[in-house]
């Protein structure tokens, strides 16, 4: 009896771990970006080494590229030169090392993220790793996939392998149902809370249940996005119909007799009955609320409607609330709105955008406030404009952009400024994360976007 | 990579927990290609006015600090990105070792990839040394021990092969190389 994490660990071993040494762990899939590649291909061209395996290694540009669209299809130069120069790197390496590249113009870029998926690279049983900490996004097809450092990156492009110890398995149990205006964010974000930051260290979850099997794919992507944020290593979701439909027919999932065959094989991954996890924790899902986080980590996370718990006294909470302007005590509801997000690889997807079109209809951004709404792809671009969502962003005067990781971490020029408060899709509420003394409060896009329309923290249910 | 044997070194203390990766190298610095020269921006935020000059009172830009080798810090320190830009910062600026109750796991497998000890130890220990900033400390990697001024010394656990390598100067990478025959073989068997 073994779980989903023990059948797609086993799969990959080249060498299993001794007491001495850790295993020699397959990649199947190797994602690659602009931000943490430049060093690892310097380490190739050192030590004169090929990319082992180019065929199961992809590019694309995310992070610092910019996502205004003079500036990507223009004549209007990328505005940071530093990013500039990073582009054009990896356009380098990626021709010198026959890499694929999803490059600045391509109709198939996005968030790294976001992109394999799309093209049916991310499959289920697989091995994916990125040198990118959400990696674990993937996992919501029942792969193990998790994110590495740029030294492993190199191992990655030099053997196709990494060493690793096994980590230990989590089961997160979500039964019942997320009631209407509660997302899979929301749901995300009160696992977090419950278990904190660092509750997941050294293991990777198994979401499962009943309100886990009634995701669609984006949903399952938006938590197993966030694994990371309790520490885990990684996130898995066992494939099922849902996995399959939304995979067949996709560009590179596999065709006819092969899908049939990687189909069957498919179905294997998943955790026998009776199987045992090293630990667990139960959520009910129908007690869920919107969900905001009110401090400097995405632990710091409350019901909509509650008010901050007041731990004066805790230096850590104490310093958390300065920074964010809050006292203890204080209700979220009606708190201020500077500059509204929706996007990354968190929610950045269809069903996000599909989200926020519904909210924003027929109403406006409150004055005074700036909503950005920045695509998680290309595709995802072209799709939420063939739908109609487009213009509704628009038409509610809200600033709709190329796809890319934009505000989520601010290092292409799109930044909230000091003080200014943040209502944002994404997944990190560190300090200074969207910028420099920015001050971010992770939600839904719902919640989003009816904050954007008030202007004030708002619970999306009053506006379904 | 060098081998690292033992740290011996006053400490610096920084005593917030969950201090992430964006704290210690904030992403507008990952714009860089290299690994060098990160150690002026590490704990930017905390460490500069925004008018560039140093804030006094932050600790790293305190006399006392200088030379220091060992950040000491709250729980669950490196969550977050897993940018190998934090242990490169860490590193250059002058840090050998880094002490907690938690680290996370992406921000340890790069810190022992270049060098730059993780150092777990029980609340006791933690407690002691966040309340001696300065404590000038020894982290024995022969013997995997840490001991306090005070004579007082405790273990710490260091997965067996990255000790091994950090005590030899192991390069994991040749390693892996010398694994080259096992991965054909296993690509080999691969029927999907
Ligand atoms: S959208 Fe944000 S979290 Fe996702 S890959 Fe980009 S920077 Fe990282």
């Amino acid at each position: 009896m073994r779980t989903l994490f023990d059948k797609v660990w086993a799969a990959h071993e080249v060498v299993a771990e001794t007491a001495d040494t850790p295993a020699v762990l397959y990649v199947d899939l190797h994602l690659i970006h602009e931000v943490t590649s430049p060093q690892a291909f310097s380490t190739l061209k050192r030590l004169g080494l090929p990319v082992r395996r180019p065929d199961r290694t992809l590019a694309t540009m995310d992070h610092s590229i910019p996502t205004s669209s003079e500036q990507v299809f223009g004549n209007v130069p990328i505005k940071v030169d530093a990013a500039a120069l990073q582009v054009r790197q990896l356009e380098e390496n990626a021709a010198q090392f026959g890499v694929e590249l999803f490059g600045m113009r391509d109709a198939r870029r996005g968030i790294v993220h976001v992109i394999s998926p799309e093209l049916g690279t991310t499959q289920p049983g697989m091995t994916i790793v990125c040198g990118d900490s959400h990696t674990s996004t993937h996992g919501a097809f029942g792969a193990l996939a998790f994110g590495i450092g740029t030294t492993e990156v190199g191992h990655v492009f030099a053997t196709q392998t990494l060493l690793q110890r096994k980590p230990k398995t989590f089961a997160v149990n979500v039964e019942g149902r997320l009631r209407p205006g509660v997302t899979a964010k929301d749901l995300i974000l009160a696992v977090i809370g419950k278990i904190g930051v660092s509750g997941g260290t050294g293991h990777v979850f198994e979401y499962r249940g009943a309100a886990i099997r009634a995701l669609s794919m984006d949903e399952r992507m938006t938590v197993c996005n966030m694994s990371i944020e309790a520490g885990a290593r990684a996130g898995m979701i066992a494939p099922d119909d849902t996995t399959f439909a939304y995979l067949k027919d996709k560009p590179r999932a596999p065709k006819g007799k092969d899908w049939d065959t990687a189909l069957a094989r498919w179905r294997t991954f998943v955790t026998d009955p009776g199987a045992t996890f090293d630990a667990s924790v139960d959520i009910d899902a129908s007690s869920l609320e919107p969900m905001i986080t009110y401090g400097t980590n995405p632990g710091m996370v409350l019901p909509i409607g509650a008010a901050i718990p007041d731990n004066a006294g805790d230096e850590v909470f104490d310093k958390a609330l300065r920074y964010m302007g809050f006292h203890g005590g204080d209700a979220m509801l009606g708190k201020r709105v500077d500059v509204v997000f929706i996007g990354s690889c968190t929610n950045g997807r269809l069903d996000d955008l599909k989200a926020a079109a519904h909210i924003l209809k027929g109403r406006k951004v409150a004055p005074g406030v700036r909503l950005l709404i920045v695509p998680g792809s290309q595709d995802i671009k072209r799709q939420a404009e063939a739908a109609g969502y487009a213009d509704i962003f628009k038409a509610a005067g809200a600033d709709w952009r190329e796809s890319g990781c934009s505000m989520c971490l601010g290092m292409n020029g799109d930044t909230v400024d000091a003080g200014q408060y943040s209502i944002s899709t994404s997944n990190r509420n560190f300090e200074g994360r969207q910028g420099v003394g920015a001050r971010t409060l992770l939600v839904s896009p719902f919640t989003a976007a009816a904050s954007a329309v008030r202007g004030r923290i708002t619970d999306p249910r009053e506006m379904l | 990579m060098q081998p690292v044997v033992r740290v011996h070194s006053t400490t610096v203390v920084i005593p917030s927990s969950n201090i992430d990766t964006d704290q210690i190298i904030p992403a507008r610095f990952l714009t860089t290609t290299t690994k060098q020269g990160l150690g002026r921006q590490l704990f930017a935020d905390w460490r500069y006015h925004p008018d560039g000059t140093p804030v006094a009172e932050f600790v790293l830009n305190r006399p006392e600090s200088s030379g220091a080798q060992v950040l000491v810090a709250g729980r669950n320190f490196g969550c977050g990105s897993s940018r190998e830009h934090a242990p490169w910062a860490l590193l250059d600026f002058g840090f050998r070792a880094v002490i907690s109750t938690e680290i996370a796991d992406i921000f340890r497998g790069n810190s022992l990839k270049n060098g730059l000890l993780p150092i777990v130890v029980d609340d006791a220990t933690s407690r002691w040394l966040l309340d001696h900033p300065g404590a000038e400390i020894d982290i024995d990697l022969n013997t995997c021990r840490l001991t306090l001024p005070t004579g007082v010394s405790v273990a710490f656990l260091l997965e067996a092969f990255a000790r091994h390598c950090l005590l030899h100067g192991v390069d994991e990478l040749g390693y892996l190389q010398s694994c080259l025959d096992d991965i054909q073989r296993y690509e080999a068997a691969r029927s999907w």
